[in-house]
């Protein structure tokens, strides 16, 4: 038993794991701010009661992405000595700040958010969603800093095989880093759009037609509408500085074997690293020279110049074109809800029952553009500073299996809990509908003291 | 000793990491105490219960985020060597917070016919973190030795900090609930106290008999003499506490934060005790805190960071409290 090929297993299955729940959160927290921000201007109840079903979503999402992000701390100790003992001196500061300003900001003011709605002023309960929803952007910003800088370091120097750093600014603003971590916020986004239009449609499908039910489906399929374009010319862009800093990773994107001109998009394909061609390949003459060079005659990196140095071929290939598939279907389904919504206000029946499982798209596509930047890094764990194999610590081959097999159980079953509870607040949020106040109360049903004196 | 940044970083980053372990200890001591307690506690308490601990377990929690933060960034040879080590309790750790975590959240949320057995998932949760980190502390005093001993002792503690968290999660619910449950965690601090006051004799008595270097810290003049009022004021407290819990609850509800505030104490002493026993090592008898240091340049970016946040921190923590500040009622999200 391999410590390091199930070193790795582990911390991916860790990280695949624990992603699922801040790419909700930081997304999420920015909605409910806008539920919140609404109710406060309006004073329409459909907003605050959407704000309530989602703080529930909101509050299990954050308690799951807590619970294994501390177990990802624990890790880089426990499996990954190597790492900090080489670049502590950058990695330790990034992950420092982090914890001082977002994680704070977040637990503290996360447990007024929940439940300090009556207990606190109207204003200082829409101050803890901004500083929630502040703290997970903030944590996203330091922890993007740093995986960016293991892709493409910068401000430092190696003095007796240790990093230190010589320019802070430019550690955190590393070259992929702008582009990382708009790609991920607008990745959130998309997740938070299709979770939310997606849970909405089950509900409209049980025949829920409250208010804020409505309000939630039409705001999950405008911010999708609107985030999706956003995000093919991000990606896009983030794919070119790809190319300038990581050509090898584009290069197994692409499947693209020798450096040369006119090199074709491949569709589809079945890379063969052995053999060191495609097998199966379908592909559009001269297409990923148009798309990475904008000219047919582009060159475009191939994976022969970096043998021995280039990531494995095949995961990277199918992980990016499962991203951008999933991306197009996004795009799909939320342009036509969208049109819907504005022609018809009412969605066809088809299109609800689709928008259930893209409920879960972000998920995907997250998940697969990670796969796609994190294989391609291989085999460094920092570019061109540490292998991912000097990484790896001493603890014994059986010890990690054992972890390894009790981790993937835990975390199958906690995914499929979650779903479960997702569908079952959903379900019962449609048999409840929104509380109708009680006639005497109808002024103050949601009031709490600072609203009450407005 | 030279008292120059590359000397007095490493320092002030130990003593920083000491206090939020202790912040931690003390905060999270009681979430886990009160899981724990769920063991013996009635179907409506329980709810009581969670809703004593709602609003602040996940900040409380982050203290120990920082604090393995701390050994990371500032120590990181010794994060290496001290996690490897313990991988395995460090593994019993984590699956107990997680459970203990997403136990808290579901419970809430499931269908009714489900709850009680994420009640249970939260107590068990509960019950092995908190023995598995005394389990660490044990095999950590011992210098991370490995052997039937290690484990014996490690057992001794893991059972100790269980029974002390215990007492802390009694204490906090005294302050916290009124009526019935009250009286009960009364009597719950006191089976907790009996077993806390023996272990932490026993881990006194074990921990310089288990290691020569901390016997000689502790046993010779004039040492002796200055670190006496550590065990002396911890027995009165433990006494003082003993009788306090014969007095309580008052009807006025009158010193009903003391004995919280007493274990707090306690628990800072014997943490005062064991800061001495290591100083200056990071890994016991194998790493000092300044071999084991980040680089000057890099820690002094973090403590900047750290001098202007951590009051922040400390404010707006203390604003939460303020706002859930009395009695433990329903809570709600609206």
């Amino acid at each position: 038993m391999d410590p390091l090929l199930l070193s790795r297993i582990q911390f991916g299955a860790n990280i695949s794991f624990h992603i699922l729940f801040p790419t909700i959160t930081i997304a999420l927290g920015w909605v409910l701010l806008f539920f919140k921000l609404a109710w406060n201007r309006t004073g329409n109840d459909a907003w605050i009661h959407a704000y309530f079903t989602w703080v529930k979503v909101f509050a299990l999402t954050f308690a799951l992405g807590v619970v294994s992000g501390v177990t990802m701390s624990f890790q880089f100790g426990t499996n990954w000595p190597g790492y900090m003992e080489t670049v502590g001196n950058i990695a330790g500061p990034l992950l420092a700040y982090e914890v001082l300003t977002a994680f704070f900001l977040e637990a503290v003011f996360l447990g007024i958010m929940l439940f300090g709605f009556r207990r606190v002023s109207n204003r200082m309960h829409t101050l803890a969603t901004l500083l929630v929803a502040f703290g997970t952007t903030m944590s996203a910003f330091w922890i993007l800093a740093l995986n960016s800088w293991m892709q493409t370091p910068a401000g430092f120097e190696m003095r007796d095989g240790v990093a230190h750093a010589t320019d802070w600014w430019a550690v955190v603003f590393n070259p992929s880093f702008p582009w990382r971590l708009v790609h991920m916020l607008i990745a959130s986004g998309l997740t938070v759009a299709f979770l939310i239009a997606g849970l909405s449609a089950l509900r409209h499908l049980w025949g829920d037609r409250s208010a804020s039910l409505r309000k939630a489906l039409a705001t999950g399929i405008v911010l999708g509408a609107v985030l999706i374009p956003v995000q093919i010319f991000v990606g896009d862009q983030h794919g070119l500085n790809t190319l300038e800093h990581q050509p090898q990773k584009v290069a197994a994107m692409e499947a693209n074997w020798e450096t040369r001109p006119n090199v074709p998009l491949v569709l589809f394909a079945i890379p063969d690293e052995a053999a060191r061609e495609n097998r199966f390949e379908i592909s559009i003459p001269d297409g990923a020279s148009l798309i990475l060079r904008h000219s047919a005659d582009g060159v475009v990196p191939g994976l022969n110049d970096y043998v021995g140095d280039h990531p494995p071929v095949l995961p990277v290939f199918f992980a990016f074109r499962i991203m951008v598939g999933t991306g197009l279907l996004m795009l799909a389904v939320s342009w036509a809800g969208a049109w819907y919504l504005w022609r018809r206000r009412e969605l066809p029946k088809p299109l609800l029952w689709l928008m259930v499982p893209m409920g879960l798209s972000g998920w995907v596509a997250t998940l697969a553009g990670w796969y796609t930047t994190e294989i391609g890094r291989q085999p460094w764990l920092v570019t061109g500073v540490l292998r991912t194999v000097d990484a790896v610590g001493p603890v014994p081959g059986p010890q990690v299996a054992f972890t390894l097999a009790i981790y993937l159980a835990l975390y199958a079953v906690l995914l499929v809990v979650y779903l479960g509870v997702l569908v079952h607040l959903a379900r019962k949020a449609a048999k409840e509908g929104d509380p109708e106040p009680a006639p005497a109360a109808a002024d103050r049903a949601l009031s709490q003291p600072a609203r009450a004196t407005e | 000793m030279t008292y120059d940044w590359p000397t007095l970083l490493p320092l002030i980053f130990a003593a920083l990491m000491g206090l939020s372990i202790l912040i931690y200890v003390v905060l999270d001591g009681f979430d886990l105490g009160i899981g724990i307690l769920f063991a013996v506690a009635g179907d409506h308490e329980k709810d009581m219960m969670i809703n004593a601990i709602g609003p602040f377990w996940d900040a409380n929690e982050t203290w120990l985020v920082l604090a393995v933060g701390l050994l990371l960034v500032a120590f990181p040879a010794a994060h290496g060597i001290i996690l490897t080590a313990l991988y395995l309790p460090v593994f019993a750790l984590l699956v107990g917070l997680i459970l203990r975590g997403v136990a808290f959240d579901f419970r809430a949320k499931v269908p009714v016919h489900r709850k009680g057995r994420w009640n249970f998932l939260f107590f068990a949760g509960s019950l092995l973190a908190a023995l598995s980190q005394g389990y660490m502390l044990g095999v950590y005093v011992l210098g991370l030795r490995a052997g039937l001993g290690a484990i014996a002792f490690g057992l001794l503690v893991a059972a100790c900090l269980a029974a002390a968290y215990t007492a802390m999660g009694a204490a906090w619910l005294i302050y916290k609930s009124e009526g019935a449950l009250q009286e009960k965690a009364v009597a719950w601090l006191r089976a907790a106290l009996v077993l806390t006051t023996l272990g932490m004799v026993a881990v006194s008595l074990a921990t310089p008999l288990a290691s020569p270097r901390i016997f000689d810290k502790w046993f010779v003049l004039p040492e002796m003499a200055w670190l006496a009022p550590l065990p002396i004021v911890t027995g009165a407290l433990f006494l003082y506490l003993w009788r306090l819990s014969f007095a309580l609850p008052r009807p006025d509800d009158r010193h009903s934060l003391r004995p919280f505030l007493a274990l707090a104490v306690i628990f800072a002493l014997g943490f005062a005790g064991l800061a001495y026993s290591f100083y200056p090592y990071v890994v016991p008898d194998r790493l000092t805190i300044w071999q084991a240091a980040s680089a000057p340049e890099s820690l002094a970016v973090i403590l900047a960071g750290t001098l202007v946040v951590l009051p922040v921190i400390l404010f707006y923590t203390a604003y939460a409290y303020r706002v859930f500040g009395g009695k433990a009622t329903d809570l709600s999200y609206d």
